[in-house]
């Protein structure tokens, strides 16, 4: 398992070299977007509308912050669980985006954009929203403000800690359980 | 009659919602101190040393552990000789709004179709049980999405009995995987009705890790269902080790003889628990 430094944005040839098991320190322009903003997103693009960052080369984290104290950018900000985007995400990655941050499983049509698109899936570690927020030195709201902590801002990272769970040929990271499912 | 003015009450709340968010339970600290000293595997030691770390970080700096700050959960144990000078319910979910705003908590509530924010919280779950003496003791919980999410319940046949009960559990948390940050803690509630199972669940959340049921045969039965999840490898965030649960607490009351309700309410390493007695 290797340890890579990336920075935004991502193209092809950062992402093919990770492997299930990586870890990424990733440093530059990240947006977030969870549920709702999602969708908004999806509509947006039914209408063929302007999207309110460019997809190409993207990574998309799915994080609804807390609050910012006065003098910090964001309050704390660690993943939220990603299964529930897995509807969206297909459609994103064709369209450009490289990567995604988040917690749990991706179901397999998410593995297999990453496969055909060339991208990824990171984790990051859940409740480690204190400790990963010190990563992020930049935090501005781009789009759907009235969405409140699922409002899409734009992130400036540092050195952000992400493992590879799903890589682009088709590798998980995570444990099986010892269960018949 | 013992009388309670508002404000105290108020006070009290707004103060363990914002305590709550900052400062992880010692006995989840310790237990996840205790996991890190028996895990081999260094992905799980990695996670569960960035857990420590986190909680540090947060009690230093007035983050909250977690951005998802959760759903303001109350469980209200009311003495029969206590008077509130005013509307119990009301004066919690006010005080839990102002927590969550002064603390710069996360407002996390929405209608559950237009999906548009509440703004303040509200409101609040509140439980509410009638018990003897003179004290009003107010139980807090910040549940997170992310583990309730991955709870379920059911109505198992009486002939399923334990192992049924057993391979409900297991299964469900061998399902939920990496997804509701392992290590969890999981609250079983057996018995009682549909409605009232997963109450249990829940109410079973709050006694501390480590602490075991009373009763010595439900205690056996907690102890058999966490060597169970834990043989399932998970481990912390789903990477593998032999930390995928930090406790398991059963919460179990009379059914009606043709039923046998069951329900699993998962809950997060992030357990944020705070009580006051007034």
């Amino acid at each position: 398992m290797a340890t890579y430094n990336l920075t935004t944005p991502l193209r092809d040839e950062d992402l093919l070299k990770l492997k299930a098991g990586d870890v990424v320190k990733l440093s530059g322009t990240i947006y977030t977007a969870r549920d709702a903003a999602h969708k908004r997103l999806c509509d947006q693009l039914d209408k063929s509308e302007k999207l309110p960052f460019e997809l190409q080369g993207a990574v998309i984290y799915y994080v609804g912050p807390s609050p910012a104290p006065e003098g910090r950018p964001i309050g704390s900000a660690g993943p939220t669980t990603s299964y529930r985007m897995d509807t969206y995400a297909p459609r994103l990655h064709s369209l450009g985006v490289k990567a995604s941050i988040g917690k749990g499983k991706r179901n397999a049509a998410v593995r297999e954009a990453l496969q055909k698109y060339v991208g990824v899936y990171f984790g990051a570690t859940g409740g480690a929203g204190a400790l990963l927020s010190q990563c992020i030195t930049a935090a501005e709201v781009i789009a759907y403000d009235d969405l409140g902590p699922e409002a899409v801002r734009k992130l400036t990272v540092k050195d952000f800690p992400l493992l590879v769970v799903n890589d682009a040929h088709g590798n998980e990271q995570y444990a099986k359980p010892n269960y018949d499912l | 009659m013992k009388s309670i003015k508002a404000q105290d009450i108020h006070d009290a709340v707004v103060g363990i919602v914002m305590s709550a968010a900052r400062y992880l339970p010692e006995d989840v600290r310790k237990a996840l101190k205790t996991s890190l000293d028996g895990e081999t595997s260094d992905s799980a030691r990695e996670i569960l040393g960035q857990l420590l770390e986190n909680a540090d970080l947060a009690a230093e700096s007035g983050l909250p552990l977690c951005q998802d700050t959760g759903v303001g959960v109350f469980f209200v144990e009311l003495g029969d000789e206590v008077h509130v000078e005013g509307n119990l319910v009301e004066i919690i979910n006010g005080a839990m709004v102002e927590g969550y705003q002064k603390g710069l908590l996360r407002k996390s509530l929405c209608h559950p179709l237009t999906r548009k924010n509440t703004g303040d919280n509200s409101p609040a779950v509140i439980h509410v049980d009638i018990v003897p003496g003179d004290k009003l003791k107010i139980k807090h919980m910040a549940k997170g999405g992310g583990s309730e999410n991955m709870s379920r319940c059911t109505m198992l046949t009486p002939a399923q009995g334990w192992a049924g009960i057993k391979e409900f559990v297991v299964r469900r948390m061998a399902e939920a995987g990496p997804n509701p940050c392992p290590p969890t803690i999981v609250g079983v509630g057996i018995g009682g009705t549909f409605d009232l199972a997963p109450t249990l669940a829940k109410k079973a959340l709050f006694r501390p890790v480590g602490v075991r049921n009373p009763d010595p045969e439900i205690a056996t039965m907690e102890q058999e269902l966490l060597d169970a999840i834990n043989d399932l490898g998970i481990g912390p965030m789903g990477l593998g080790g032999k930390t995928t649960s930090l406790d398991v607490k059963i919460e179990m009351r009379p059914c009606h003889i043709a039923s046998l309700p069951l329900a699993v309410n998962v809950q997060c390493h992030s357990s944020r628990i705070k009580e006051v007695v007034l």
